[in-house]
Parts: C-alpha cells; structure tokens; sequence
C-alpha cells in the first residue's frame, strides 16, 4: 500500500510501477519494461553507458548532486583491481524519505541500476549499504535478489550476455556518518564509520582499495530509464543541466505530506501549495527547508524558486536530498535549529576536532536560549562559531551542522534575541531558566 | 625523486615531490602546529591544527596531507590561518579540564604550548563540561577522558609501531573514548610509548605520577641498562633518585622507542633491599662492616692465595662496562696471573665473528635493520628479547615495505608482517633456513637477526647459508644483557683476550670453575652463578661477590661488596650490533662503589703494580681501550655525538665453538636477569606474555 496518494502533477518515471500490483515482484518488472535498459546496455561499450548518462544531465540524488556520468568516468579503465559497485542507502538526511520507497516498491529498478553500472565501469560486485534501521526493507531487497538469481538475472552469464554480477546487501547500524561515501566503505569494510582522506577519491580508490562507484538509490534508479529511452530525453524532462525527474519528500506543515516525482526545476512555492495541498489549515508559511536538515533554511519570501540544483545554490541553499521540511507560523525557529543541531552532534563521528566539539557546543548554546538561558552574546558566538567549522572539517558533516544554524541564527536572528530578551520560548511558554 | 620550488610565507624553497607541506615547512624552520601528524604513523588530517591558506584552493587544506607541487604557494600566518588554529584551541579547550596545576604533564604539555602561542586568552564556554572518571587500565597506564584531545596518536602508535594494538576508540562523537583491549584494562608491552606519545596528560604513568614537575628533575641521558639492545633513556631525576626514564628528544639509535624496562624499571635503584654496606659473613650470618675492613679481608685473602699459586676464579658481568671488563681481566691475567675469567654468555658472537673475520660490512648496525630490504629473523622471540630490533623492522616494514621472514619455534609477533614464517623443533633453525632459499636469493640484501638458539657448529652452517645467497648479507649475533657483547669483546673469556685474540693460555670456563673442588677463591663481579640451585663444589673457596642485590650466589659469598648500578656511572657499553655508546651517571652512588673503583682498591690494598695497572678511572682505562683493543680505536667525535660502530675482528680468532656454554637468558620484556626481580613495575605488570600474540 501507497503511503501517500499520488499527485496529478507528478511525472512518474522512476515511481511509475509502484502502484502496480505485486509491484515489487520480478514478474511484475518484467511485464513493465522490467531488466530490457540492461539487455540493451549490455551491447552498447562501456563509454557509450557512461556518455549516455552524461548526456542525461543526472545528477547525484544523495545529496551533492554530482553529475554522475562524470563519476563513473573517473574509474580508470585500465586497473587491475577487481571494481565495485556500492549502492548508498544509508538514508539518513532527516526529511529524506524516498530511497526506502524506490527500495520497496520498486526493488529490480535498482538491481538493474546496478547492473549497468557494473557494465559502465567493468565491475561484478555490488553492494547495497541499507541503514539498518529499514530492516524491513533489507529483506524485500534480499528476496528481489534471490529472485533475479532464480530467473537468471543475477549471477553468471546473466541471460547470455557474458557478463558476470554478483549483488549483496550490507547492514548498516545506526550511524549518518555513514552515508559520506567513503565512511560507508570504511563501514562495508567492517571498520568503523569515520571518512577517509581524499584524494585517493573511491572512484580510484574506493572499496579495499579498489577502483568504486559509489552513488545514491535513487540516481541507479535513474539509470534504467535513462538507457532505454536515451539521455537526451531524461535531461529533458528537468532544466538545463539538471536532468530528469526527482522524488521529493514534502513532510512539515502542509495538507498532503509525502513523496512525489516532479521534474527537476519544478517551483517550490507550486510544490507547496498545489502539489502539497497547501499549508496546513490554511496557516501562513514561514521557512522551508528545501533539500534535508543540512541544506539553510529558506524564508517565506525566498520560496518562489526553481527547485533544481543550481537555482537552489544560487538563493544561498542546497537541492540536496530533496527533503521539503515546510514550517508554519506556529514555528519556534529556535527550537528547530535546537532540534536539528542536536542530530548532528548525534552524529558526529568525531574524528576530527570542530565538528566533534563544535556541535555539541553549537546545541548546548541554542539549548540553553530556548529554555531562557541566553544571552546577547550568544548569538554573536554561534556565528562566529559556524565560521571556525565551516569549510574545516574533516568531511562535510560539519559543513551540513555549520551551514543550518549559521542560516536560522541569520535570518531569524530577532526569534533567537526574542528567547534571549524574553528569557524563553514566545511559541511554547517556557520558564525563565536562570 | 625530483625536486619541486614552492613558496611558503614568502620564502622559495626547493623539496622533493611527494614532501608533505608540514614537513617541508619544518625543515625551512616554519613551525605548522599539529596533534594528530606524527611523523611515521598513518596520516589522520583529524586534529586540523595544521590548516594553511594554499593560493587557487577555496578551502584552508591541511598540511599533513598536503603534497609539495610546483610553484605551490603557500601561507601559514594570514588572519584565516590565525582564525582557525584560535578556533581549534578554543573547541579543544572547550571539555579539557582546568586541570593543569594536577596534571603530570604541566611544562611538557602541547596542548599548552599550542594554547599560548595560537590561543585566546579567555574562554566563551559557558556550559557544563563534560566527565567521565579517570581509569586505571594497569599499573603503568593511567587514562583521563576529559584531558584526552582524540589524536589517536596512542591507537596508532600502539597498532602500528609496536604491533601490539591494544588501544582502540569507542563511542562516537564527544562521547568517544580511547578503550583499552580488554575493555577495563590493557594487557599488552605496557611500554609506556602511548603515554610518551600523548601531547596532553589523558594517558599519564603509574610510576611518575604526581611527584614532581619536569623542570624539578635533571634530566640525564644515558643507556638502559636491562637488555642488549642499547637503548638511550633519559632518566628525570631529582634527590639522586630516578622519576621516570624516556626519550623525548628522539635522540640516538632508538629515536622515540623504548620499551618498559628502558621507561620505568629503573626502580630496582631504589629497592629497599638494594645492598648498600660491605658485608662479611660470620657464623651467625651476615655482618654489615665497613669498606676497609672489607677490602682489607679481600686483599688479604687475595695475596695469600697469589702467593702459594692458589687457584682463582674469576666470573665478570654481562651488564658492567667495558672499562669494567677490561680492568678486570687485565688485573687477573696480568696481575693475579690467572687466566680463569669467564661470565655467562647468552650467544654464540665467537663463533658468528670468527666466520666473518675480515669483512669489514658482515655486521649489522641498528639502522641497517630499519634499513635493509630484507630482513630475517631467526632463533629469537625478537619482540620479547629485543623490543628495539622489532621495532625497527616493524617500522621497515611499514615505511619500506620491507620483506621480513621469520623462522622460529613458536608465535612471534614479528609473522604477522613477514612474508614467510617458518616453524622449526629446537635445534632445526639451519634445516628450516633452507626452505626460504628461492624467495632470499630473489632479494636485493639481507639482514639476519641470530638469536642465542643459534650456536656453534650451526653458526658456521648460518654463515655458509648466508654466503650461498649471492647477496649481501649482514649478521646481527643476539646476546641477551645490556653489556653482553662487550663481555666478550673486552675477553672476559679464558680462551680469547680483548678484540678476539686467542689467549694461547688454557683456563677454567665457568662451569669449570663451580665443578672445581680445589678452587680456593671465586670472585664473582655482577654475575648470579648460584642462581637455580646451581651448587658450588669447592666448599672452602674464598667467595667475593660484587652485586646489588643478595643474590643467591650472594649468599654464598664471604665478602659481599655493595656495587653501583648503569645509571650511577660513566663508561661506555656495546650493544646487540657493535654500537658502542656513552653511559651518563645519572646519580651519585651513595654507600656503594662502582666496580672498577673496586678493582681499583683491592688492587692497591694487595699492593699490585699500579702502574702498570693504570688509573682506575673509565677515562683512563677508555683511553687504553681505544689503543689496545682491535676494532675500538673509533672517532671521538662519532662517540661524543652518541654512538660509534665498532670494527669486527680483522682474522680469525682460531678457536674452537664452545655451544655448550652458551645459555640465553630467555628474558621477556617483563623480566631482566637480577635486576628486573627487584623492580617493583616489572613485578606488578606480569602478562601472559605469549597470550600477547594470540588472534
């Protein structure tokens, strides 16, 4: 069953089997274009594969959006380490909640993903890294493999072509750091979950060592479409250099919470009010998170914006996750960056020194404001404090705590000196804490 | 390696390629402050001190693992650059306990040091701080959360350098702590390298802790005085007596390695049952008198026993000084004219040295351990024995990928990075190098670490495998105590005079002078003969025992002469590989004398020809050494500097192998003959040694 109901807006490509009966089913996959991208890829040459996605214009769907045909083509061909693919679906973004849909609803999309992946870059393993909170999911995942293997999809030889590809999925267990691409090898690699330096990047040196692609359940799930019905024309369906369709995850305080696939470039304030069914009980809007928790948070007035990677960074934010978190006027803001800040120092692995003590310092500051505790100087310090981290970290966590609060305290800087004056929350009427 | 120009602060300087930025900044004398790097273990980029401004790049870029490249221009001192290192002080800062005025690492701490240089005057935290408790993980090892930065330079140095990797972090975030192996506590070398390596006081020393301040003690650089390995420590003391022992400045052969016995078993100076009085037995027991009425007994009995051509015995020590060894057989051969000098020898050097007479490249130096492509290990439990040579050919290992086989009788740690490991029965070592032939003659050059297992016939066997390679092959013979190769290099042998000459006299070997029933005087200078219930025949003999400790061999003594310790004399010693160094007395004996100015004494109160003798002072007697010893006339400068290399013999020695005198000590890194029984560390971390190798 659907978690939400489709909207008449969506362009269902990547999501359109899934309200198909048995949707998950390998019959099922079949009977719909199932498995024929990977036929047709396997006769095509490994640069023809990757020249195809380039010219689809896709971009990473994890979140840094980077093109992916020019990450495959950075494998070198010529190696002569065994290559991997890696699926990340660590999904962990808060606001992010997509990948578990394509996973359950569509399992073989992503097997086939894989595949052509391995064609494109000579690879015959594949590794899905599942965050192990979606036990469930790694089960629907595990029986959608054993049924490719049953019908000859999977394993060797696949349907003749020659071509060899073995696939497992992988648990994760409970950690965010390990959607960065290389702590989730450090953790494939049974190690614990702190990112790698880089440059050596996985394309070159990824899992044990070796030559890797690495990329988000979502942009493999692009893939099939892409080979079938050609680049060009997935790039088409978005804006100019941000290719194809995307699956956003609307949740906050809207009528019609859930996930829709809606071209890239789509406008957000349509998104929110057409798509979405408008802010809940006709209320004002007051922010909008546009791409998950790391990604700053958008004033109402900021709202009219093509939704595709590039609009998004030029208004000062990030595309992301495309996890839509849409806040009303009943908002506290400060309890939203108190909220948020406290994830990441959560999560921080804490290798390296900002972003271990720092958002721990960043959360107990705005802790300490929203329960009455601030004081003027506090806000002054929070920035200053963004400012130590941003951009010197060991890996972009740091950036994605940094940039948030920097965001929240900035633009909603009279809430934070109205919890500071006020000694509380004007939204939830706390006590002064002296 | 190509050179690359770059530019930092202002300054052009010339590199080669692949140079991390920190480094080569520091050798343009640019300090790139930084935790985590440490030179020789793996780059972590975690602490992010070392942040520089590298023009074209949009982010600052970390130091340590930044290449040097072409026109490369860097600054380390613009207001970003200043900014950062401030911010990274302060989130440091932020849960470190305000615990300098208790912290043993106050004066010495880079966190401090960081703090005044980079740092900001005040704080801003103004929230609750952090805690946990400190542990104790063993009697050594101390751990405080709230001080420790997470540098992970303990994980790595533990794991990577000494092959132990007892250290690991749990948790995550501000919640992550170093662990221990065994979750509440260690067993590992208990070396103490975690805790020198800590740049603050988290991982503090059981044995130092809270008794004075750095700059309270003299810090006097000397040699450990436990295995054969050589090691330089510089011992802290204070009041004549020793704090601690380490080598912070890295100097000499070993750099930053020492292992337990070089760190904190130094405390058997002080034991409480450190001999301290001259004593003479009397048929109640033992009575305390004092140095002239001991020296006169001695001297006594000496020149009647001299006088009616009596026979002596004389056994010296593997662990006093060269000038020690060489007084003393000079005043027993030339003086006493006795040729029955013997000690106990823990390898078969005789026999290595007389089959490589000649080559002047045969032996190994310590640096060529760490050097060397190739490295065989044979006949030893190299990291249990000689905790340095593992080292080193474990970080030859890591930074050359060197080949390393090893060929023994059960676990070593060194398997674990050898290429090959072959397992042998007792006596089976020869046989067992036969199967390495192929992949050694593939190789460029080969270091052979020979342990004590390895003795004579089968040393000729070692030698002529060696030479059949086709490659250059250098030899390392292992003895066991820290002056044991400088035993036999000063003759303390009947069969061989200083520098390997034979002797030409015959002469009693030690077992022969314990079987002796007619033996009418044992001196036995260091030595423990007695020990494990070994009896002495000669039930009437005059026995003299200079030591430390009552020994049971002590017991036995009639006259018992309190002597110094490595650390409360100078003189020089010679480790594993022929390095001769300088020991620095690091306390004033008090009570006791050194052995040579025992010599010295009862000499002049046998009323011996002194002259001849020659002043009983280590300058003196280093001087003659130099001239009269073959292979020991090395440059005053290279000795000064820290160590000079001994020359091998130039011809053969013509004696015979005498493999059945050869008794190695079997040490591990908790115990070390007589002296490691009285430190109370190395009593309180017994391990199971061998359960260190385990998985």
């Amino acid at each position: 069953m659907l978690y939400n109901e489709p909207s008449p807006l969506e362009v269902k490509v990547l999501t359109r089997r899934f309200g198909l009966p048995n949707s998950a089913s390998i019959d099922t996959y079949l009977a719909n274009d199932g498995y024929q991208a990977f036929l047709k890829a396997a006769k095509m040459k490994p640069e023809e594969i990757i020249n195809e996605v380039k010219a689809s214009n896709l971009r990473g769907r994890g979140g840094a959006g980077f093109p992916t045909g020019m990450k495959w083509s950075f494998v070198p061909r010529t190696s002569d380490k065994p290559k991997y693919v890696v699926v990340n679906g660590d999904e962990s973004e808060p606001g992010t909640c997509k990948d578990r849909l394509l996973i359950e609803f569509d399992p073989h999309q992503l097997i086939e993903g894989m595949l052509i992946a391995g064609l494109a870059v000579d690879a015959h393993r594949g590794y899905v890294y599942i965050r192990g909170e979606y036990r469930y999911l790694i089960d629907i995942l595990d029986k959608a493999i054993e049924e490719a293997y049953e019908r000859g999809w999977l394993g060797k030889n696949i349907q003749g072509t020659g071509f060899d590809f073995d696939a497992w999925t992988h648990t994760g267990a409970g950690a965010y750091e390990c959607g960065e691409e290389s702590a989730q090898l450090e953790s494939l690699e049974g190690k614990r979950g702190v990112p790698r330096i880089r440059p050596p990047f996985p394309a070159v040196a990824g899992l044990y060592q070796s030559p890797t692609v690495l990329n988000n359940v979502e942009s493999y799930c692009s893939v099939p479409v892409i080979i079938r019905e050609g680049g060009e024309k997935f790039a088409a369906l978005g804006t100019p250099k941000n290719g194809g369709t995307r699956l956003f995850c609307i949740s906050g305080h809207v009528e019609k919470p859930g996930v829709y696939e809606l071209p890239m470039g789509f406008n957000l304030l349509r998104m929110i009010n057409e798509v979405a069914g408008g802010v809940r009980g006709g209320r004002k809007l007051k922010a909008v998170i546009p791409g998950g928790s790391s990604c700053p948070v958008l004033k109402a007035e900021e709202c009219d914006l093509a939704m595709d990677f590039d609009s998004v960074a030029k208004a000062g934010s990030m595309l992301g996750s495309g996890g839509v978190i849409v806040m009303d006027e009943t908002t506290c803001i400060v309890r939203a960056a108190m909220r948020i800040i406290s994830f990441y120092a959560h999560e921080s692995c804490g290798w390296c020194v900002p972003c271990r003590e720092g958002t721990l310092w960043l959360k107990k500051i705005i802790t300490r404001i929203h329960s009455g505790g601030g004081v003027p100087g506090d806000i002054p310090l929070i920035k200053d404090v963004c400012v130590s981290m941003l951009g010197r970290t060991f890996c972009p966590l740091g950036d994605a705590a940094a940039m948030p609060t920097q965001a929240f305290v900035t633009k909603f800087e009279d809430e934070f000196m109205a919890h500071i004056e006020g000694h509380g929350c004007p939204y939830e009427k706390t006590e002064a804490a002296v | 390696m190509a050179n690359v120009k770059f530019t930092i602060d202002g300054k052009t300087i010339e590199a080669p390629a692949g140079t991390l930025v920190i480094e080569a900044a520091r050798r343009a004398g640019i300090e790139i402050p930084a935790f985590c790097y440490y030179e020789g273990l793996a780059l972590q980029a975690a602490c992010r001190m070392c942040l520089v401004e590298v023009e074209k790049a949009p982010k600052l870029m970390t130091a340590c693992t930044l290449p040097v490249a072409e026109g490369m221009v860097v600054h380390t001192d613009t207001p970003r650059v200043v900014h950062a290192r401030k911010g990274m002080l302060e989130f440091l800062l932020l849960n470190h306990p305000l615990d300098c005025p208790v912290c043993d690492k106050g004066g010495e701490c880079e966190l401090q040091d960081m703090t005044f240089r980079y740092g900001a005057g005040e704080s801003r935290f103004l929230e609750n701080k952090q805690h946990v408790d400190e542990e104790q993980w063993s009697p050594v090892v101390f751990y405080d959360r709230p001080r420790c930065i997470l540098c992970t330079r303990c994980v790595r140095i533990c794991g990577e350098g000494m092959g132990v990797g007892a250290l690991g972090i749990v948790n995550r975030g501000a919640r992550a702590e170093i662990e221990p192996n065994k979750g509440d506590h260690l067993e590992c070398d208990e070396c103490g390298m975690c805790i020198d390596i800590c740049p603050v006081g988290a991982l503090t020393s059981g044995t130092y802790r809270y008794q004075t301040r750095p700059w309270e003690m003299n810090h006097v650089g000397t040699i450990c005085t436990h295995c054969a390995d050589g090691c330089k420590t510089t011992l802290g003391i204070r009041n004549n007596r020793i704090h601690r022992g380490n080598n912070r400045d890295h100097s000499r052969i070993n750099g930053e390695f020492l292992c337990i016995k070089g760190r904190y078993a130094g405390d058997f100076t002080e034991s409480p049952e450190r001999l301290k009085t001259p004593m003479m037995r009397t048929v109640e027991g033992f009575e305390e008198v004092s140095w002239d009425v001991a020296l006169q007994a001695v001297a006594a009995r000496f020149s009647e026993v001299l006088a009616r051509g009596g026979r002596f015995g004389i056994v010296g020590s593997n662990h006093t000084t060269n000038e020690e060894n060489y007084y003393l057989q000079k005043l027993a051969r030339a003086q006493i004219r006795t040729n029955n000098i013997d000690h106990h020898r823990t390898g078969d050097v005789v026999t290595l040295l007389d089959a490589v007479a000649g080559r002047e490249s045969a032996l190994a130096s310590s640096a060529d351990v760490y050097n060397s492509k190739a490295v065989l290990i044979a006949g030893t439990d190299l990291a249990m024995q000689h905790p340095f040579l593992s080292f080193q050919v474990r970080a030859n290992f890591r930074h050359h990928q060197a080949h390393v086989y090893t060929v023994r009788r059960g676990p070593e740690r060194e398997d674990r990075i050898a290429r090959r490991v072959i397992s042998v029965l007792p006596g089976g070592e020869i046989d067992g190098l036969e199967r390495l032939r192929d992949d050694l003659m593939r190789e460029p050059e080969l270091v052979i670490l020979a342990g004590g297992e390895i003795k004579g016939e089968d040393v000729r066997r070692l030698v002529a495998f060696g030479d059949s390679l086709g490659i250059p092959v250098k030899y390392v013979p292992l003895v066991d105590y820290s002056n044991s190769r400088g035993a036999l290099d000063m003759g303390l042998t009947p069969e061989l005079l200083p520098g390997y000459k034979a002797s030409g006299e015959p002469g009693m070997t030690l077992p022969e002078m314990l079987a002796a029933p007619d033996l009418d005087v044992l001196w036995v200078v260091g030595a423990n003969p007695l020990k494990n219930g070994r009896a002495l025949a000669a039930e009437k003999a005059f026995v003299v025992v200079q030591d430390l400790f009552l020994t049971e061999t002590a017991r036995r003594a009639d006259v018992i002469l309190p002597a110094a310790c490595a650390y409360e004399k100078s003189g020089t010693v010679t480790n594993v590989c022929g390095e001769v160094q300088r020991l620095k007395r690091a306390m004033m004996p008090v009570g006791f004398k050194t052995d040579l100015e025992i010599f010295g004494l009862i000499a002049r109160e046998m009323k011996l020809d002194l002259g001849a003798l020659g002043r009983w002072t280590p300058e003196a007697v280093w001087a003659e050494i130099r001239s009269q010893v073959p292979g020991y006339a090395v440059p005053p400068n290279e000795l000064a500097a820290g160590m000079a290399r001994t020359l091998p013999p130039p011809a053969r020695t013509g004696v015979e192998p005498r493999p059945e005198l050869i008794e190695p000590a079997g040490d591990t890194l908790f115990t070390s003959g007589t002296l490691g029984r009285y430190s109370n560390t190395l009593n309180a971390v017994m391990e199971r040694t061998h359960g260190l190798y385990e998985g």
